[in-house]
């Protein structure tokens, strides 16, 4: 299953972000191959619908589920629809690497 | 007659449960119950940055009951920063409009969309999860 982390760079050691759509990029997990990459984010400067092209990007990637800080409520409304889980975590400074260990404990 | 009580639609329960002001002494503290509708209301007029009509829909409520929500909501912050108060929040007349999870171990809060298996935390897989909706 593959699963998206909102990061604020594109390393192992990079600290999550908070935001969603506006995240400066995506750690895509998938925890069959044990395959990490990232993805810049394009639509960070966005003026408007942000959350929505994300929620796209995700659809087309094959994402079941998304770790990030908050969701707006359209964003939240179209993962919903796409049964694509949603999972919040706090900022407690977290990486990239811890994150995806926890996942995998 | 009593009023009818309608329910308003939550998106997600605020992540903490309250606020306290510092140095202030803790004897003499008192507390605002913030409504989880009010945080709502706030959170999206004022951080989502939703157009009133918009956020009443998404809450389904009539536009003047939410601008009242707001009001309230508003006030209530206010009245906690000027007097120092704590501020707590409390349930209210609201729905999730989603079941959302918290993990004890690891504090994600989630949902589990009907596809996915229940039980496990989707962040840490530990067993220790409730439901946040009442
Ligand atoms: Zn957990």
């Amino acid at each position: 299953m593959k699963t998206i982390i909102t990061s604020t760079g594109n390393q192992l050691n990079s600290v999550f972000d908070l935001r969603f759509g506006r995240a400066s990029w995506f750690c895509l997990y998938d925890d069959q191959s044990g395959e990490i990459s990232f993805i810049e984010n394009e639509n960070i400067n966005a003026q408007s619908g942000a959350g929505t092209k994300t929620v796209e990007k995700v659809v087309e990637l094959g994402v079941k589920k998304v770790i990030s800080g908050d969701f707006g409520p359209k964003a939240k409304e179209l993962l919903e629809k796409f049964n694509i889980q949603m999972v919040l975590l706090q900022d407690d400074k977290n990486t990239m690497q811890r994150i995806i260990d926890q996942l995998k404990s | 007659m009593p009023r009818r009580i309608r329910l308003r639609k939550v998106v997600e329960p605020p992540r903490f449960k309250g606020y306290r002001p510092f140095g202030v002494s803790s004897k003499s503290r008192k507390s605002v119950d913030l409504l989880y509708e009010e945080y709502e209301a706030l959170k999206l007029a004022d951080y989502d940055f939703l157009k009133h009509d918009e956020a009443a829909g998404l809450m389904g409520v009539s536009r003047p009951t939410f601008a009242r929500i707001y009001e309230s909501a508003r006030r209530k912050i206010a009245m906690a920063l000027v007097e120092a108060k704590e501020i707590k929040t409390v349930f209210g007349n609201a729905i999730m409009d989603k079941d959302w999870y918290l993990c004890s171990k690891c504090n994600a809060r989630f949902n589990i969309p009907d596809t996915m298996d229940k039980g496990t935390c989707p962040a840490c897989n530990s067993k220790q999860i409730e439901l946040l909706n009442k």
